[in-house]
């Protein structure tokens, strides 16, 4: 009823504002909590501001749906929600259009783009950030036996926490974890991880939680693991846990350490039919009070200006206030060994 | 002419060019004959025309781009023809990088390649065949791509060595060079955990995965062809013998799954199986066990929810064939003496062998393919080759590896399809 609603405004705006100048384009992301605030604080507000209209679809990340198009000609998205794990592939193999960043907008205390963004932001020519968020593990308090866990290497410790552990079905993350858990020291992990000791090392540490593992492909099944008992800590990107607790008051508990956090940016597909509106989409979404909505899950905004709108309440639960404990992601090194390792991984989990 | 008399001018024609010595009609008549006849095959190829059409693009069309596309790889050759070219004088099999003349020409293709963004493209490749490499190619074209083009042909190669250490390494040019083949058997190789080594011989690759995948899938396959075959036999037979009321209402029982989505089916095993699940429950209420079964996520309940999403398909043909049985046949056995074990063995059974047979096939080669079902409730050790294949064409990107195995799931097919013709006979089976 509420989409309904919704579709009737944007109808009734189309209309009502200049119907030529209207256009429609398809922006993907990745649904949950996270496209409901994305859907309320940019595409709404932007259809709302201008008149255009945006079909705003869901995905799984990944790059594979992007080359399909993209190869085939057949564009059916514009403006896409895109990991930067898998971003600077993407970019370099003229997936995506690149971006004018010198024509993003100030930030709503007039500070210039290029200064208001964090460096990482704007690091990629093809797009644009959108959020800080990070991976880390949950536990819910009801299920969990042996104390609270507080650090990664609780997650691998069996015996004082028995019970499952539910990861994503992947290696990225997982061998991170494996080899701090292992007591690599974080900075060290990805150099580690790219000879095959370090690999050997990463899958011996999984080995050994290996009979307690539950997998799972999407974030949206780990509230539902988590509750249902399915598995006492659980895998999870951070919005996913805080909207639980904020709202369906989950007892769930985040832990931080070696957390992994990364950035979501907005990019074009290329070739896209409505590159002028979706450049000016992403202008207006990743503005300063754009930015500021993403509070709503606990994804940290970009621009330093967005601050200004954010509740000081939220501003501990979010990622940037915890990257001391955390590690970046390295799309570097899963570009270089995302295909190998995911081999590996898929050998590992057969024997 | 009506049909009668077009067969009869039809048989006279044939029989008259058979024989060639005899004829009862006259020259007219026979050229009559052979324009109806012709005209008639033409409206029977009409007819087939549209479904002629149809399997060209929904099934051969398909089956032969993957063919092609599992051996014909000339990505790298468009990429960098001339660096190719180049390194055809170069030995491989030497401890040397190629001259600096090639060296010159590939870091002019790589600045090329970076301002038109396909380097990527060249890096995931070569990454393929050396792991790690993807980042030396992409930061190696940054650097080239701010240089004017008269710096690159003179001096590209040294640029290009200051640029990345690993350039020094000969691993990466066989790599580049054994790439660069247009048609190529490497994605079979892989498949088959094979791969060649700096020699070019076929040795057996350090991961260990693709055939260990294929047994386990036709393992899972043949357990769910005699699981749906151990229930659906008693429950068809019952079926077939019970009163045609009580066969209606149980019909609708066995057809009203067959109606309901797959998702919603496998997504009620889910709630089944689950750890708080409504199996784990009752037993725990009933104080049978104290704490939860694992069984989703396994191949347990792979097995589980594909038998009976495959049991229709066993059911219908075997109940098809069973009603037709005169039920006679094993009163006359028993009459004359038989036990009903051998009465059932030695009669009845060989006439259903029409419909179990045709089950079974059917069973067997849906759940040999079988993919939601696996990555939905399969775990890990529930997975099948087709999640494999799935992996490959959604996350890998490997789009060419992911045709050489469905090839070879294909060519698997074919001979056990091929081994059951020659064992049992396809023209033994009977759907109805």
């Amino acid at each position: 009823m509420k989409h309904l609603k919704r579709f009737g405004a944007a109808l009734a705006l189309c209309t009502a504002m200049s119907p030529a100048m209207a256009e429609q384009f398809t922006a993907v992301s990745f649904g949950g909590a996270y496209g409901a605030a994305q859907q309320k604080h940019m595409l709404d507000p932007f259809m709302e501001k201008t008149g255009h209209k945006i079909l705003f679809e869901n995905y799984s990340g990944g790059i594979a749906e992007l080359k399909a198009q993209v190869e085939s000609g057949n564009i059916l998205w514009d403006v896409v929600d895109v990991e930067v794990i898998d971003l600077e592939r993407a970019c370099s193999e003229g997936l995506l259009e690149v971006f004018p960043q010198d024509t993003l907008p100030p930030g709503d205390d007039g500070v210039a783009a290029k200064d208001d963004f964090i460096p990482q932001a704007l690091a990629n020519e093809c797009g644009v950030g959108n959020i800080i968020w990070t991976i880390l593990y949950a536990y819910n308090q009801d299920t969990i036996k042996g104390g609270n866990p507080n650090s990664i290497d609780d997650f691998f410790n069996t015996s004082k926490f028995p019970g499952k552990r539910a990861l994503r079905k992947r290696p990225q993350v997982n061998l991170e974890w494996a080899l701090i858990a292992d007591g690599v020291p974080k900075d060290e992990v990805y150099d580690l991880l790219s000879t095959d000791e370090g690999q050997a090392r990463a899958f011996a540490k999984l080995d050994t939680i290996k009979n307690d593992l539950v997998w799972f492909d999407s974030w949206s099944q780990v509230p539902q693991l988590l509750n249902d008992g399915g598995a006492i800590m659980a895998q999870s990107a951070n919005g996913r846990i805080f909207d639980a607790i904020q709202k369906d008051n989950k007892p769930f508990e985040m832990v931080w350490d070696a957390h992994i956090y990364d950035l979501d940016v907005w990019a074009i597909v290329r070739g896209s039919k409505k590159k002028e509106v979706a450049e000016e989409f992403i202008r207006f979404a990743t503005g300063s009070k754009p930015e500021s909505g993403m509070q709503d899950v606990a994804y940290g905004p970009t621009r330093k200006s967005a601050y200004a709108y954010m509740d000081d309440a939220i501003l501990p639960k979010l990622p940037s206030a915890h990257l001391d404990e955390g590690l970046k992601a390295s799309g570097e090194f899963w570009a270089d060994y995302g295909e190998s390792l995911g081999e590996k991984f898929n050998e590992w989990l057969l024997n | 002419m009506s049909q009668a008399e077009l067969t009869a001018a039809h048989t006279a024609a044939s029989f008259n060019e058979d024989s060639g010595a005899h004829s009862g009609l006259t020259p007219e008549e026979k050229r009559q004959s052979k324009r109806n006849l012709r005209r008639r095959k033409l409206i029977a190829t009409a007819f087939v025309i549209p479904l002629i059409v149809f399997v060209l693009i929904a099934f051969i069309a398909p089956i032969g781009t993957m063919l092609y596309r599992s051996v014909y790889h000339p990505t790298v050759a468009q990429l960098i023809p001339e660096t190719l070219q180049a390194l055809q004088s170069w030995d491989e099999s030497g401890d040397s990088i190629p001259d600096t003349a090639t060296l010159n020409v590939f870091a002019k293709e790589l600045h090329y390649l970076a301002q038109e963004r396909r380097s990527g493209k060249l890096a995931e490749e070569i990454n393929r065949g050396l792991p790690g490499s993807s980042s030396t190619i992409k930061s190696s074209a940054r650097k080239l791509k701010k240089l004017d083009e008269a710096t690159l042909i003179s001096e590209g190669g040294e640029h290009l060595l200051a640029a990345k250490k690993q350039w020094q390494d000969v691993r990466i040019w066989r790599t580049m060079k054994s790439s660069g083949e247009v048609f190529t058997d490497s994605f079979y190789l892989t498949a088959t955990d094979l791969t060649r080594n700096e020699q070019g011989e076929i040795v057996a690759r350090d991961t260990n995965i693709y055939i260990k995948l294929f047994a386990k899938s036709l393992k899972i396959a043949l357990l769910i062809t005699f699981l749906t075959a151990a229930i659906g036999f008693p429950l068809a037979y019952y079926l077939a013998t019970a009163p045609a009321k009580v066969a209606n209402t149980l019909m609708v029982f066995v057809l009203l799954p067959f109606w309901t989505s797959l998702l919603v089916r496998t997504t009620a095993w889910i709630a089944i199986l689950q750890t708080n699940g409504v199996i784990n429950d009752f037993l725990i209420t009933l104080h049978i066990i104290s704490e939860p079964i694992e069984m989703l996520y396994t191949q347990f309940s792979t097995v589980i929810a594909m038998t009976h999403i495959l049991l229709p398909f066993m059911i219908l043909p075997l109940y098809s064939v069973m009603k037709g049985i005169d039920p006679s046949y094993f009163r006359a056995a028993l009459s004359l003496g038989a036990k009903p074990l051998s009465a059932f063995c030695r009669i009845y059974f060989p006439m259903t062998l029409p419909g179990l047979s045709a089950g079974a096939l059917l069973v067997f080669i849906i759940s040999i393919g079988y993919y939601i079902t696996p990555a939905l409730v399969g775990g890990t050790d529930g997975q099948m080759i087709s999640n494999i294949i799935a992996f490959h064409m959604q996350s890998s990107n490997n789009w060419e590896l992911a045709a050489a195995l469905g090839s070879i799931l294909l060519i698997l097919i074919t001979l056990l399809y091929w081994i059951y013709d020659r064992l049992v006979g396809v023209s033994n089976i009977k759907l109805g």
